[in-house]
């Protein structure tokens, strides 16, 4: 292992692979993001791990310069969970989908998150199958029209970050794929928190579900539909942050003018509260992609980190017990002796 | 223990097989488990079959929920827990009803008289009090009341009726150890150490043993004392042991001989929990056990590990492997070390989840999507368990392959006398990782191909994350030969799936060749592989004494085959292959070899008994050959 780690650059942290995504997909907007920003980190690239399940996002571990698994469908989170156990020095990403990490791998992803992994994981949200050609996927709107619901779908969808705060994630945060310095910001956070950082990132899939995101997304919308959280701020959002958030006398948040309740009546935002269920109240705020949504940390709250308390119960056996011996451990239910 | 008096000489027994029945709440397993190592530090040979009912506690007193523990001890060497009991002790009439047509014609039962009462007669289905109405006839019948004399015992401690009844099991354990001989002194310290924690208790099962054992000495229920005398085994130092536990500690051994810390992701599942249990114990061996949210997760954090540098191992039964097949074939893929061990039992799907079966041995060896080999390594006795998984992790670290090693819950639970190995003979089975980039580009450049395979073994370099310059991506999707980037190209998908074939196929030139123990002019062959070994040694041993001629071979390595198996088949006019399934190593052997087997079955949730295996040997014998 690398001690100390030579200065680099996003080029090294390219491979040599060609990226296959469909033209326009936002997932490049995402790999450059995560290329860019891995520099900063001041790790070597041998000591990054990317682990992905299956779907377009998936591919992702075979375009970084680092040690990778392209794994099982939804399996992501659970082969993550092994090599961060197995060795807590590694600097552990897991690439996920909103099929991959809510559908078929739904039980992994919550139980990394209760565990508190020490992991990054990023979920590529795109609000339909890509991979398989376009089914509804499990954050799809309801009535979505697509090859496998001809009629219109009939679930209800998952908000990503409600499961995530369900899983009393310790660290929960949304971003999207249209704003480079967005998810820097957001990753990078991510990436310092220790535990099992969730992060959502709206991203377009231009072929089997364009514009999905546009309504909030889209430069000239961002200003009034994006509610950037700050940490320590008031939620308030458009142009001239005339917008902005209060907490009813029932509990309820709602969406207000400024000017209408004055400033010290906004909800003030505290991504440390160990309390999750406002955190909740903010993801629950937007119920569609068309209207004012929260993007930025929701959640970020310091809990033992599993890998690492892992790690410390094997030193104090150790230190109790002594190192194992393998002769006393056979001879340790009672042993008789013949000739 | 100043309380038990001394005793005259007791007569010997060569060889004695007792059945402790009783409630599921009886603390039968744990009496017949301290019977069991009474005996073993006494130095008896020793095999042990416990059963018990699936469910944690089944109504009292009721059929389904007896459970049994049967105890063979001589003082010869020994391969099964035996046939049929000479001794059964019945807590009730349920245990009495559920196991009394094991024993022996003439057989000696004992029973707690006071459980006879017809609320518990009528429970077990008996109309008539089999103590009473002559149908115990053909047996030694031995009346005690347990549950009054144990109440009377620790009635002066204060301890309350209701509690004292727990402690009959030790009154029972005391009366049995008198008859038998046994040395009382272990148990009494195993008394105090066990339940240290509430005085009371131990004062109430000491109590309750010591008037058991009294209760032989003094009254005149038994005629005579008897004792068998240690076995002659092979000199040196021996424990008894469980496949289970065996297993367990040949992971431990496995990670100190491969010098690699041991990751074991687990879903608990009966009946191989237990591994799980015994290994969480040695945290400081730096193992390390990971109890993850469902199987899949389990061998998807073994695989991880082991992507990492770990020795990985995952533990399971029948229904977990079906559940970790995706993640199998994606370990064949990855070609990366892994153990999946399978401690079979009665499927399908729940079956019989606390009884043995070996029916998994197809799906271990093909249950996977894709051409997908891999090695099976199985044990076969308790002890083996031990050599197998060593052996397993061996190969799976040489070839870079994850292997199933097969168990069932007859080893698993069954316990044995072990020599114990000396530690500093255990094989080193360390394999470097790879640290070098090991090919170079057309413009002069060095880089790492992962899958540019070593030319003798064909097995890929393993190179673990923090290592410099060697940074790779490994994955499901088909990877091009050499470089392990994608590739969908026909013909090198075609070359891989060779490869991988190839890779395993050659594992034969490094595995033991096949024994063959008995007559070489034989006329017939017993195949054999896992658990069943004890009944067909017993079962060899006695038809070879009746002067035939057979020969037998147990397989331990189940893919590849040792290069051998071929001609030892064809050597021989007949074979028979018993197993605990519906005859799938004989189809294999059929298909590979195109010999004439024939399978012996059994899908009773029961290993075979030896006497059945000496009916079909004699049958296959004196069939006509067509
Ligand atoms: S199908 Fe959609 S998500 Fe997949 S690569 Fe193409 S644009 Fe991207």
């Amino acid at each position: 292992m690398s001690d100390t780690v030579a200065l680099t650059t996003k080029k090294d942290w390219t491979s040599d692979q060609e990226v296959r995504w469909c033209p326009g997909c936002g997932d490049y907007g995402i790999l450059t993001a995560v290329q860019m920003l891995m520099p900063e980190f001041g790790v070597a690239p041998e000591n990054v791990v990317f682990v992905s399940g299956i779907g377009c996002s998936s591919r992702f571990p075979y375009y970084m310069n680092t040690y990778g698994v392209h794994s099982i469908h939804g399996r992501a989170p659970a082969v993550a969970t092994g090599i961060a156990v197995a060795r807590p020095d590694l600097d552990v990403w897991v690439i996920t989908g909103d099929g991959d990490g809510l559908s078929i791998g739904g039980n992994h992803l919550i139980h990394a998150l209760r565990r508190n992994v020490n992991l990054t994981i990023l979920m590529f949200n795109n609000q339909i199958y890509g991979l398989t050609k376009g089914q509804y996927s499990p954050t799809s709107e309801q009535g979505k029209v697509t090859k496998s619901t001809p009629y219109g779908s009939l679930d209800q969808p998952f908000s990503p970050l409600s499961v995530a705060l369900g899983a009393e994630a310790s660290f929960v945060a949304r971003t999207h794929d249209l704003d480079r310095k967005h998810m820097m910001a957001i990753f990078k956070a991510a990436h310092d928190h220790r535990g099992a950082s969730f992060v959502e990132i709206f991203q377009n899939c231009n072929v089997f579900n364009d514009g999905a995101f546009e309504d909030i997304t889209a430069r000239d919308n961002r200003a009034s539909m994006l509610i950037d959280l700050q940490h320590g701020q008031p939620v308030r959002f458009g142009a001239d942050s005339e917008r902005g958030v209060v907490m009813g006398t029932d509990g309820q948040l709602r969406i207000v003018n400024v000017a209408d309740v004055g400033v010290d009546a906004l909800l003030v935002h505290d991504m440390h509260r160990q309390d999750p269920s406002l955190a909740f109240a903010l993801a629950r705020l937007a119920r569609d992609v068309h209207s004012p949504t929260p993007v930025g940390i929701f959640r970020a709250v310091d809990r033992g980190e599993y890998a690492s308390d892992v790690s410390a119960q094997l030193l104090a056996a150790s230190a109790s017990k002594g190192p194992g011996d393998l002769a006393t451990l056979l001879r340790s239910n009672g042993t008789w002796q013949v000739g | 223990m100043t309380d038990i008096e001394a005793r005259p000489t007791p007569w010997h027994l060569d060889d004695l097989v007792i059945r402790f029945a009783g409630d599921s709440g009886d603390g039968m397993q744990l009496t017949g488990d301290r019977f069991t190592s009474a005996s073993a530090l006494f130095g008896n040979d020793l095999s042990t079959f416990p059963e018990f009912p699936a469910e944690i506690r089944a109504p009292a007193g009721t059929l389904a929920g007896v459970s049994s523990f049967q105890v063979r001890i001589a003082s010869h060497e020994i391969s099964t827990p035996g046939d049929a009991p000479t001794v059964l002790v019945a807590m009730n009439p349920a245990a009495l009803k559920a196991d009394l047509h094991h024993l022996v014609p003439g057989g000696i039962v004992i029973v707690n008289t006071d459980t006879f009462d017809e609320r518990n007669l009528t429970k077990a289905g008996y109309a008539a009090n089999p103590l009473l109405d002559g149908s115990l006839d053909h047996f030694r019948l031995v009346e005690v009341p347990m549950s009054s004399l144990t109440a009377d015992a620790v009635a002066p401690l204060g301890v309350k009726p209701r509690d004292a009844d727990r402690s009959k099991n030790f009154f029972a354990l005391g009366l049995i150890s008198w008859c038998y001989s046994r040395p009382v002194e272990g148990t009494i310290t195993w008394i105090e150490q066990r339940f240290a924690k509430t005085p009371l208790v131990v004062a109430s099962n000491r109590a309750a043993f010591t008037a058991g054992y009294n209760f032989g000495e003094t009254t005149e229920l038994f005629d005579h004392a008897y004792t068998v005398p240690a076995a002659k085994l092979p000199d040196g130092e021996y424990t008894n042991i469980t496949g289970n536990t065996a297993l367990a500690w040949g992971l431990v051994a496995a990670g100190q001989c491969a010098r690699l810390p041991v990751f074991l992701g687990s879903y608990p599942i009966t009946p191989a929990s237990d591994i799980l249990h015994e290994l969480a114990k040695h945290k400081n061996f730096g193992i390390r056990t990971f109890q993850a949210e469902d199987e899949i997760a389990a061998i998807g954090s073994a695989l991880g590990a082991a992507f990492a540098g770990h020795l990985g191992v995952t533990t399971t039964s029948g229904p977990g492997v079906a559940l970790k097949g995706e993640t199998i074939s994606l370990a064949v893929s990855l070609e990366l070390p892994l153990l999946i061990i399978d401690v079979q039992r009665g499927g399908p799907s729940t079956g019989l989840p606390t009884k043995t079966e070996a029916a998994d041995l197809l799906m271990a060896l093909y249950g996977r999507h894709g051409e997908a080999p891999l090695p099976v390594v199985a044990a076969y006795s308790p002890p083996h368990c031990f050599d197998a998984v060593i052996e397993a992790a061996r190969i799976a670290l040489k070839y870079r392959t994850p292997v199933i090693v097969l168990s069932d819950g007859y080893l698993a639970n069954g316990a044995h006398p072990w020599k114990l190995p000396d530690v500093s003979t255990l094989p080193d089975i360390s394999v470097p990782f790879a640290t070098e980039l090991n090919h170079m580009r057309a413009d002069g450049e060095m880089e790492f191909w992962p899958y540019l395979r070593d030319p003798d073994t064909l097995a890929r370099p393993w190179a673990i994350p923090g290592t410099p310059g060697l940074m790779h991506r490994v994955g499901g999707i088909e990877k091009e030969d050499g470089s392990g980037n994608i590739s969908y190209t026909p013909e090198n998908h075609e070359r891989m799936v060779h490869l991988r074939a190839d890779k395993i196929a050659g594992i034969a030139k490094d595995i033991p060749l096949v024994e063959v123990v008995g007559d070489a002019d034989a006329d017939l062959l017993v195949l054999g592989w896992g658990s069943t070994w004890g009944a067909i040694k017993a079962a060899v041993d006695t038809v070879r004494a009746r002067g035939k001629r057979v020969a037998w071979a147990h397989v331990v390595h189940l893919s590849p085959f040792p290069a051998n198996l071929g001609d030892v088949l064809r050597r021989y006019p007949k074979i028979i292959v018993p197993e605990m399934n519906m005859g799938q190593l004989c189809k294999v052997v059929r298909g590979e070899f195109l010999v004439p087997a024939t399978p012996i079955t059994k899908v009773q949730g029961m290993p075979f008994t030896a006497a059945e295996l000496v009916i079909a040997i004699e049958h296959a014998l004196a069939k006509e050959l067509s």
